[in-house]
């Protein structure tokens, strides 16, 4: 079975302002929806107390709420989680109140009021726990981005390392611009699955941009835009089916893994999806407008003239 | 050409079999246990105690399927979990026949079920966390500030003390914020006291000053003993902490120090979360006072109850309700006392509660004692900023060696209560939670379960397409991606890393990136075939071509796993471990299992007229 015959070549590069003004458009989206929505941070970065409810039959999610507000507890949010039987209760941080006994507190509330209630999961995080938090995954974010342009640039140079670490990280301003939009729980796993699709996605312009130089070399008299051309069709097939296989099991945790890996899920699906398009038409139009010639692989390929299969070749 | 060496293929055979042996564990499931340790540090856990649970099984006719002692706790398996609770009883009345002064911590516990010479050659099943086995995670801040603040305060007393040996007369010894000030009446007493304190106390820095007719001291507690200071408390509550777990009865409790100033507590399969919070929660910290019986009578006590309570001074209530004033000035903290352990008086048969104190806290004790013989000395248990009296008893002579002992007016209830309450009183700083998370059994069993089916059903999406898409290559490629499966549960066994959701997640995730590699080798040998290379030479071509992307895209996932790994924590973490350990399997299991299987295939036939790798005929 073989679903790309491709014979000729695609001219993605003919259209490379098109792909250009829509990745432009996109990301201007999703900073707008970034700056105005902002994201919906869970429990773990802005601190605050997480309670998770079971009920044997459906919960009354109204008469849940009305009776935490008797008991005296303001600025409660109060919804269904993953099914008709499950809630989730959040609660922002009350200065001067003790963490210890409040998950005792709402839960007793609740069993008074309906003693089929089921204290599944508390989760309480501190003010400065979840500033921590908050650093570190910012840290963690541009490590990795140094990383990979470092990585990139040792193995190739500097032109693609720059270009794949700016299709990808317009990846990321995607995937957050999507969670701010329908206001997704940003967690801890989300910014999980975000780093592992950074991470993900780059390998992905990595195949293309070795096609490229292996292009420039076999591919004496081509122009620049047919080199990437050829380098982007001759690399299509995998493409897709790497992330058509990746998807698969991401798609099963979609549908198994329950609430708890739903966005976890969901964030990478939006990754997996524009990491396919910002790696092989944002980061080859960036790399042709960053005007890569063959004069820079002429020297490298002097310098390595004695293995001409050197490097990643697909 | 695609032939191994023998040893290649008996490495990959050897790796597999390892991974086998290694994931085995993980299939034998779990069965009810009781796990019997130690809850003083004196108390062992040995042979002896094996024998005294196995005979008070035997005696109650209580079949146990197998009993052991491990390290430093003895376990015992039963058929189901009724044995387990009553042989549950049977040890502890053996074990402890004094259940308010337990020597033993007889747990409930789930154990593996895998056979013996699994175990003994360290094949665990995987160390799964909170989120999956249900438990109490929470993260606790120690409150450096007041540590070093109860540091200065008995520090200021032993200067104190110090100056009244040595007849040193000075005009009164103060904390104010983070220093001591001393203040004397002429330059020659400074001088003198300025050598008796640097003699004696090397923790604090000397200042000299002067403000009119006053001659001044002012010391601060140097760096290094700030430093110190910090790190004792932190052990000190660590180990506070393990004594009031042991109270909880946990089978595998964790207590680790997370960073410079706060501690990771772990209680698996705790269900009574309350108790565990109470018991945490109590940041209690122990003060010895004196009681300012001079200007204590119905008058200071009425005013002082409405408020107006004489200078250096504090109101309290005992516990049977009697108003009493308590100096501020502290004779002793709490972390000089190393036991409160319940008892009676030897001549008269009372009810006491015997104190042990240390070294120094004996000698400031002495002291205390000769010079206020018939006086009164409080007991108090700061909580959060409040005091409560413990008990305020009358000093009846001079006390040495640090063996004190408190009785007279009090039943054998409140002296056990007592003296509880000043064990576990004895925290060097207060604490405060920071983070919990706290996850019911059924949530646990839950995610277990959505993890486990997430991972099969995508594992076995990816094999149907993989042999429908390249047919015996395919197929392959799925028998390497299960070795990678294998290797990955295998690792995580051995190491004994905490394997949570988000790792469930990871193992999911990693297996569809893994498969990468084999598309990425299945393409290039399909490419060399239409290229018109012979079976043979594409897949030699086709493997040597397909490495360096694969080690390429491995190590920029890599990066981003590491990353991960090292500024990730909880859930982020748990995700990264396994990540980072599946990338690397999967370069083991995608290229060499793979090839080996190929080479299997192909690699010995003399003449391969078509590999099958599904459609490479158009073009």
């Amino acid at each position: 079975m073989e679903f790309f015959k491709i014979r000729r070549t695609i001219p993605f590069m003919r259209h490379a302002l098109v792909f250009n003004i829509i990745s432009l458009i996109t990301f201007l989206l999703a900073v707008f929806f970034l700056a105005t929505k902002g994201l919906h941070y869970s429990v773990e970065f802005t601190g605050g107390t997480v309670i998770e409810v079971s009920y044997k039959e459906g919960a009354d999610v109204d008469r849940i709420r009305g009776a935490l507000e008797k008991a005296g507890y303001k600025d409660t949010a109060v919804q269904n989680f993953g099914s008709s039987r499950d809630v989730l209760i959040r609660m922002p941080l009350v200065q001067g109140q003790s963490s210890a006994d409040l998950s005792q507190k709402v839960i007793a509330t609740l069993q008074a009021e309906n003693k089929e209630a089921e204290l599944r999961r508390v989760e309480f995080v501190g003010p400065q726990v979840g500033r921590e938090l908050a650093e570190n995954g910012a840290l963690a974010l541009l490590i990795v981005s140094i990383g990979i342009v470092l990585y990139l640039a040792l193995r190739f140079e500097w032109k693609f390392g720059l270009s794949a670490i700016i299709a990808n990280l317009h990846d990321v301003i995607i995937i957050l611009g999507f969670f701010a939009l329908f206001q997704w729980e940003f967690s801890l796993p989300v910014l999980a699955a975000v780093l592992a699709v950074l991470g993900y996605s780059v390998n992905e312009s990595v195949v293309v941009f070795d096609r490229v130089r292996e292009n420039f070399r076999k591919m004496r008299k081509a122009s620049t835009p047919e080199v990437i051309d050829a380098a982007i069709t001759g690399t299509i097939s995998r493409t897709i089916i790497t992330h058509g296989s990746t998807q698969i099991m991401v798609t099963t945790m979609l549908i198994f893994g329950g609430p708890a890996l739903h966005y976890f899920a969901l964030a990478l699906t939006i990754g997996i999806c524009f990491g396919i398009y910002s790696s092989v038409l944002v980061a080859s139009p960036l790399l042709m407008w960053l005007k890569v010639d063959r004069s820079q692989f002429v020297k490298v390929k002097k310098a390595r003239s004695d293995d001409e299969n050197d490097g990643a070749v697909v | 050409m695609n032939r191994f060496p023998t040893w290649k293929y008996a490495l990959v055979a050897i790796v597999v079999a390892l991974g086998f042996l290694y994931t085995l564990p993980n299939f034998f499931g779990e069965s009810p246990a009781v796990q019997v340790s130690s809850a003083r540090v004196t108390v062992k856990v040995d042979a002896g105690v094996l024998g005294r649970a196995e005979d008070a099984l035997k005696k109650a006719n209580v079949a146990y399927s197998a009993a052991a002692l491990d390290g430093a706790s003895v376990r015992m398996r039963f058929a189901d979990t009724d044995t387990q609770l009553k042989a549950k009883d049977l040890i502890t009345q053996a074990l402890n026949p004094d259940p308010a002064n337990p020597s033993y911590v007889v747990a409930l516990n789930l154990l593996s079920s895998s056979p013996t010479w699994l175990t003994a050659i360290n094949a665990l099943p995987m160390y799964l966390g909170l989120d999956l086995r249900g438990g109490v995670h929470f993260l606790l801040q120690v409150d450096m500030q007041a540590a070093v603040t109860k540091r200065l305060e008995s520090l200021a007393g032993d200067a104190r003390s110090q100056l009244r040996d040595k007849n040193i007369r000075h005009s009164g010894i103060t904390r104010e914020g983070q220093t001591i000030r001393v203040r004397f009446r002429d330059a020659d007493a400074r001088e003198k006291a300025k050598r008796v304190i640097q003699d004696g106390i090397a923790d604090l820095a000397l200042t000299e000053s002067q403000d009119g007719e006053e001659f001044r001291l002012t010391a601060t507690i140097k760096p290094e003993a700030v430093k110190r200071t910090q790190d004792y408390a932190l052990k000190q509550n660590i180990t506070t902490l393990h004594n009031r777990i042991n109270e909880l009865g946990v089978a595998e409790p964790v207590i680790q120090q997370q960073g410079a100033d706060r501690i990771v507590v772990q209680l698996p399969g705790v269900q009574d979360t309350a108790k565990a919070k109470d018991i945490l929660g109590r940041t209690a910290s122990l003060e010895i006072r004196m009681v300012d019986e001079e200007r204590m009578n119905a008058d200071t006590l009425a005013a002082a109850a409405r408020g107006e309570v004489p200078f250096g001074t504090e109101y309290y209530v005992e516990r049977n309700g009697a108003p009493i004033l308590v100096r501020k000035q502290v004779v002793l903290t709490g972390d000089r006392l190393t036991d409160a352990q319940p008892g009676f008086d030897s001549q008269t048969q009372e009810p006491a509660v015997h104190l042990t104190l240390d070294g120094p806290g004996a000698r400031i004790f002495k002291d205390v004692t000769r010079e206020s013989v018939g006086k009164r000395m409080a007991i108090l248990l700061i909580e959060k900023g409040r005091g409560e009296v413990i008990t305020a008893p009358v000093i009846r002579s001079e006390i040495g060696g640090g063996r004190v002992q408190i009785s007279g007016r009090m039943s054998t209830t409140e002296a056990n209560d007592t003296a509880l309450l000043l064990r576990a009183g004895s925290l060097a700083a207060p604490m405060e939670i920071v983070e919990e998370r706290t996850v019911g059994p059924s949530l646990g069993k839950d995610n277990i379960e959505k993890g486990f089916n997430s991972t099969k059903w995508g594992f076995l999406a990816i094999v149907v397409f993989m042999s429908v898409y390249y047919a015996i290559f395919g197929l392959i490629s799925s028998v390497a991606l299960a070795a990678n499966l294998l290797f990955l549960v295998a690792l995580l066994s051995l190491l004994q890393a905490t394997l949570t959701l988000p790792g469930i997640a990871a193992i999911a995730l990693t297996l569809g990136m893994a498969i990468d590699a084999n598309v990425l080798i299945n393409e290039r040998i399909r490419e060399e075939i239409r290229g018109g290379a012979t079976p043979q030479a594409a897949i030699s071509a086709g493997y040597e071509r397909a490495f360096g992307t694969i080690l390429d895209s491995n190590i920029t996932t890599l990066i981003a796993g590491l990353a991960l790994l090292i500024f990730g924590s909880g859930p982020v973490r748990g995700f990264a471990v396994v990540h980072c350990l599946g990338i690397m399997t999967s370069m083991f299991s995608a290229v060499t299992v793979s090839r080996a299987l190929v080479n299997l295939a192909y690699g010995h036939r003399r003449r391969v007229q078509k590999l099958s790798i599904g459609d490479t005929a158009w073009k």
